[in-house]
């Protein structure tokens, strides 16, 4: 950076008006390059004109969090040299079936206009967005150096448009495809790879049910030298995994297979001895129908093991126990609550690196069962880990004193989402309102940037969460509150609030208006089933011309009640493509 | 038999030991929480849907939609979402085909009803103490993905228990049934592939259920646990006016203990620690059959 300096300093002096930046262009775009943070990103733009100019011209990914905030002819206005992009589109609610079909959220208009502006375009990643196989197969044919695909939550596509994909993107090196509504035609695509294709560094299908065409996958990892991750499918055996794992012992991140096969001693033997040749492994996955007496083959590949994702393996307490001793290093923990409350006492015993851990329900629609974790788990987790900063936790019973001790054992939370799966549970020991826990959590975790309430709550906890949680950004509530008072509280009180989404709470019209203000400087707000009314609605319409203010009406739902609301700032104006079930104001 | 609905939660605090997982399910008649059902469907369906009154007088009149003990009982199974079970055979559903009504199963599908009440298929015939027949199925919650709702529908895990099948799926290990203890307001699982037999059973239930059986088997003088005979549970529960029966694979009542353990996993489906009053005429059945059996 000398000559850089020197030359800035000539500029300086040549300098006449006081306010013109004093950086020749082609350094401030050479600095700013560097700069990777969107929100950083933004920031420099808003400096002044020259530093906007220079911003855009070097920026070269794009982040947009509301696919409707923005128009892709704006994006590709303001931004000319774009080779990634990142959209989400439909409201977070619509991973619970709470958004109607066709809302919209379509990603093809994006891609006209790509294609058009940015042919040289590399990445996309898109969650909860529209996709059809056509888009996909446009997709794949306008971009030659496309390399990065990734699909999450998203829907309207088939494995035919995957076949697309493989076919013409000959650069591919990345291919994820997570938890998608995808209709599965079957395992074809596979081989639509060409002979020559060997880049791909990336590949997930894990989400796919049919059976894949091993034959071809094999190849396809066999030639594909630089894999580093690879996440198969449930119709993967055990045996056919170990064939791959030799092909590939380089793997940074692995998502097995089914791993229930009945195996010999020698097959057994086998499979331990490959895994334990995957030195890089530090990301392990999949592990369906997992049986624990085959579990043991995993423990030489564990050593260096930051993440386990044992959410779709159901085991018990005992064996998740015996894992654990193998994985000392371990940072994220994924698990179903068949571990019950001495399986994360294990937990808290072996791991004490933990940095996140995720407890799902197996069971989440029977509450006959009387399995699961409940505080006593998560207390002992608290305990051994005091790195612990991002839980997800699906439980039957909680207390506020259990709440009060797990935070004070760990202060850093910066996400805390408690599910209570019971709507509108109360402290089981004391009956009262689970208001103190979120309280407690509030006042000790200054860093808190996501939190997501459940249990029996009044408008107290929304009273703590306004004056307390001044770093947070995303809250989620369901069945919870008194009055308007509670959501008032957090609308006027959270400095920081991005994201709001509630459901089933008696916030009406004096709620939703008291944050006028507030949401040009959100993302988006989501209020469903509460109390505010088609009047409400088109009063903030009216009010905010900024805002899109945008009502699902339900079926044989009273006229005036506004049953679902998603609001939203946009400077692209009200969308054109919602369906009929969708008004906009 | 009583109905026990009444216990709050404060009363059970006391009795609750902390490391085990307890759910209050309904035992006892059905119909008067029929009754309680539709009433608290109502409540739940305006609550549910928006309507401007229908929230705080379901909050603040009858408090019936909360887990408030009371007359909560019933109540807990409101909110608890049922899947549509046998319904969620695959990945792809769709609302009308499910019978349900729609809600929760395809992705995207609108919402019909928010509220669905659904009948659940069977209730073990004479056996008050399983789950009521009716409840209720909120939308979207507990707030789950799709992807991993269908994967644990189309395949669920090894402690999953259908009312018709108690035996494991194949492989898995696990063989859960239900207990029930009159009287109890709340059932337990237990797996019988983990105990050798039946002493190794009945220090288990003994010590899931002895918070019921404290108050009533002090005066009979069992203080001493060190040596345990096979049939200790049922002596115990014996002195205590208990005993423990079981129901078979033909949905008939017997008593535990008559049958070699082997015989016992494998036929039964269902456990009730039963009044020992009502237990009378079990055993001179249960020994026939085991002498048809063999």
């Amino acid at each position: 950076m000398g000559s850089y300096s020197s030359e800035l300093k000539r500029s300086k002096d040549s300098d006449e008006s006081a306010r013109r930046s004093s950086f020749p262009d082609e350094v401030l775009e050479r600095v700013l390059s560097l700069l990777k943070s969107h929100r950083d990103r933004s920031s420099v733009s808003l400096v002044c004109k020259d530093w906007y100019n220079a911003e855009r011209w070097s920026r070269t990914h794009v982040f947009i969090g509301n696919c409707y905030s923005v128009s892709p002819e704006i994006v590709a206005r303001r931004f000319p040299r774009i080779r990634s992009v990142t959209l989400k589109g439909k409201p977070r609610f619509s991973d619970f079936n709470l958004v109607p079909e066709n809302w919209g959220a379509d990603i093809h208009a994006w891609l006209v206009v790509f294609a058009a502006k940015y042919p040289f375009l590399e990445e996309l990643r898109l969650k909860r967005m529209a996709i059809s196989d056509e888009s996909l197969e446009f997709l794949a044919i306008s971009f030659p150096n496309f390399k990065a695909l990734s699909l999450l939550s998203c829907d309207g596509f088939s494995t035919n448009g995957l076949a697309a994909i493989a076919t013409h993107c000959k650069n591919l090196t990345e291919l994820d495809i997570q938890e998608n509504g995808i209709d599965d035609k079957g395992g074809s695509w596979l081989s639509c790879f060409p002979e020559s294709f060997t880049s791909l560094e990336v590949l997930n299908f894990a989400n796919l049910t049919s059976d894949i065409n091993f034959d071809a996958l094999e190849k396809l990892v066999g030639r594909c030298k630089s894999m580093r991750v690879l996440k198969l499918n449930r119709s993967v055996s055990l045996e056919q995994l170990q064939r791959l794992l030799v092909s590939a012992p380089q793997l940074a991140e692995l998502g097995t297979g089914s791993f229930s096969q009945e195996l010999t001693i020698h097959e057994y033997e086998d499979l331990e001895s490959t895994l334990s040749n995957c030195k890089n492994m530090h990301t392990l996955s999949g592990l369906w129908d997992a049986k624990g007496i085959y579990l043991p083959a995993l423990y030489p590949a564990c050593s260096h093991l930051t993440f386990l994702n044992l959410s779709y393996a159901a085991l018990q307490s005992v064996e998740l126990a015996k894992l654990l001793a193998h994985c000392p290093r371990l940072k994220r923990l994924w698990v179903l609550d068949t571990v019950e409350d001495k399986g994360l006492e294990a937990v808290g015993l072996n791991c004490p690196l933990l940095e996140e851990l995720r407890v799902f329900p197996a069971d989440p629609f029977d509450d006959e069962i009387v399995h699961g974790v409940t505080e006593a788990g998560f207390v002992a987790v608290s305990f051994g880990c005091p790195r612990l900063h991002y839980v997800l936790y699906f439980c039957r019973q909680m207390t506020n004193a259990a709440v009060a001790t797990i935070v004070q054992n760990c202060p850093d939370f910066t996400h805390f989402r408690l599910c209570i799966m019971n709507p509108g549970q109360p402290d089981y020991l004391t009956n009262e309102p689970m208001d103190e826990a979120f309280g407690a959590v509030v006042k000790t975790c200054t860093k808190l940037q996501r939190l997501s309430v459940s249990g029996l709550l009044t408008d107290l906890t929304f009273e703590y969460i306004g004056r307390y949680a001044k770093n947070l950004e995303t809250l989620s509530v369901a069945f919870a509150g008194r009055s308007d008072w509670g959501m008032q509280c957090v609308l006027g009180g959270c400095p920081k609030l991005r994201k709001l989404e509630i459901r089933d709470c008696p916030f009406g019209n004096a709620a939703l208006l008291s944050g006028l203000e507030k949401y040009e400087s959100m993302r988006s707000l989501w209020m469903s089933a509460c109390n505010v009314t088609m009047n409400g609605c088109r009063l903030l319409a009216r009010e905010m011309p900024r805002l899109n203010v945008e009502v699902m009406k339900e079926d044989g739902s009273d006229d005036s009640q506004a049953d679902k609301v998603y609001v939203y700032r946009s400077i692209a104006g009200p969308r054109r493509d919602a369906p009929p079930s969708v008004l906009t104001l | 038999m009583e109905k026990s609905s009444g216990v709050t939660n404060t009363e059970e605090s006391g009795l609750l030991l902390k490391d085990t997982e307890l759910r209050l399910g309904l035992p006892g008649s059905e119909s008067p929480e029929m009754e309680d059902h539709d009433q608290n469907v109502l409540s739940l369906k305006s609550f549910v849907s928006g309507a401007k009154r229908g929230f705080s007088d379901a909050l603040d009149g009858g408090g019936k939609w909360v887990f408030s003990g009371g007359s909560g009982g019933g109540s807990e199974g409101l909110f608890s979402p049922r899947r549509g079970g046998n319904n969620n055979g695959g990945n792809d559903l769709s609302g009308p085909d499910s019978g349900l009504g729609g809600p929760v199963l395809k992705d995207g599908v609108a919402p019909k009803p928010l509220v669905v009440q659904e009948k659940k298929s069977q209730v073990a015939a004479g056996n008050g103490n399983t789950a009521p027949a009716s409840k209720a199925q909120v939308v979207g919650w507990p707030p789950i993905r799709s992807f991993r709702k269908n994967t644990m529908a189309s395949h669920p895990p090894k402690n999953d228990n259908d009312d018709d099948n108690a035996e494991a799926k194949f492989g898995s290990g696990c063989l859960y049934v239900k207990v029930s203890m009159d009287g109890a307001p709340y059932l337990r699982k237990v797996d019988l592939k983990i105990y050798g037999g039946y002493k190794e059973l009945s220090s288990a239930l003994e010590k899931m259920f002895s918070c019921f059986t404290i108050g009533q088997c002090g005066s009979h003088g069992v203080s001493s646990r060190d040596v345990l005979s096979e049939s200790r549970l049922i002596d115990l529960l014996h002195g205590s006016e208990y005993v423990l029966t079981y129901e078979d694979k033909d949905g008939d009542w017997m008593l535990v203990g008559d049958v070699p353990w082997e015989m016992f996993t494998n036929c039964c489906k269902r456990l009730r620690i039963m009044k020992s009053t009502e237990a009378i005429g079990l055993a001179p059945r249960a020994m026939e059959k085991c002498k048809t059996r063999t």
